[in-house]
């Protein structure tokens, strides 16, 4: 965990890069998050909506995301934590969690950095965009 | 059709959820995770934890508990292959661990259209709070619905999620959605 004095605008946290999603990935977010939507795991349903194949949860990669946090942050020190879904992840997409220093600011008697985030695949595909505050 | 608008400020029913920790290890496996914080009781509590702390997003899933957790969208017409995850935003006042019994109270916020009803969003905002009654987290959804004009007679219709995927230069989500999925 980097040091509090160290942080500065422009640090970046320590890349998160993830395997492959398969779909026994898919099948085990499906189950341990409580999201069994089948456009996830069911490729007759997916292909009944036009799809080629499932594809992954937006929230997986959000949770991935929420790693790349709980790896440099306490998950107590986590004030918020928001993004927007910019491009689905198809399967076998290979996701890297990025996040570097916006901002640093007192607010409430807390010292607290603001944190722009990413997910990004292969391919360059950026799939997730967004920010998170936390208490430093 | 259009998403009723009648439905902005309806109360869904509220959930409560005891956090297990098996399910959170079950979470922890299914994300990768690696920081024995998450598992490892003994870890948890070095750290300063009641419990086994509850990861960023796992509150999400808590309204999923439901026997039908998608039955909202049904009921208003939204065909739940149609449906993407636009935003989600989490605002934490209270952390949560195992053994925290956890009530969620969803409320469908705004909705409004793009791109001439193309597609539709759909905004929830939901409050969890523990029993006692202190607030957990805010947490608010945005789902996007791709043509729900389409919506009741789309099955096994490409061409019809062709052209909504075609069409969709204002949602970037949606566009980037199902041209990634193609």
């Amino acid at each position: 965990m980097t040091a509090v004095q160290d942080i500065t605008v422009g640090t970046e946290l320590p890349p998160l890069e993830m395997n492959p999603i398969s779909r026994t990935t898919l099948a085990l977010f499906a189950g341990a998050s409580g999201d069994h939507n089948p456009m996830h795991i069911d490729i007759d349903v997916a292909k009944s909506a036009g799809l080629d194949d499932v594809f992954a949860h937006g929230m997986l990669s959000m949770a991935y995301l929420g790693r790349l946090l709980t790896d440099w942050v306490d998950p107590q020190a986590i004030r918020s934590y928001r993004v927007r879904f910019a491009a689905i992840t198809p399967l076998h997409g290979k996701p890297t969690a990025t996040g570097t220093v916006a901002g640093i600011d007192d607010v409430d008697g807390e010292r607290r950095a603001t944190l722009n985030l990413t997910v990004t695949l292969d391919d360059g595909t950026v799939t997730l965009i967004g920010d998170a505050v936390v208490a430093v | 059709m259009p998403v009723d608008q009648s439905v902005v400020g309806k109360e869904l029913p509220p959930l409560t959820m005891t956090v297990d920790a098996g399910r959170l290890r079950f979470f922890a496996k299914a994300i990768g995770e690696t920081n024995p914080v998450f598992t490892d009781l003994g870890a948890a509590k070095a750290a300063g934890h009641r419990d086994l702390p509850v990861p960023p997003t796992f509150l999400f899933g808590i309204e999923l508990e439901s026997p039908d957790p998608f039955g909202w969208l049904s009921c208003i017409g939204v065909d739940l292959r149609r449906v993407l995850h636009g935003e989600q935003s989490f605002t934490y006042h209270s952390p949560a661990v195992a053994g925290d019994v956890l009530t969620v109270a969803p409320r469908i916020g705004d909705v409004y259209s793009k791109k001439g009803g193309t597609l539709e969003f759909i905004e929830k905002a939901s409050t969890v709070t523990r029993e006692n009654g202190d607030l957990v987290a805010e947490l608010k959804t945005v789902i996007a619905v791709r043509n729900p004009a389409r919506a009741s007679e789309a099955t096994g219709n490409v061409g019809g999620a062709s052209e909504a995927t075609g069409n969709v230069g204002g949602a970037s989500e949606a566009t980037g959605n199902v041209k990634a999925a193609k």
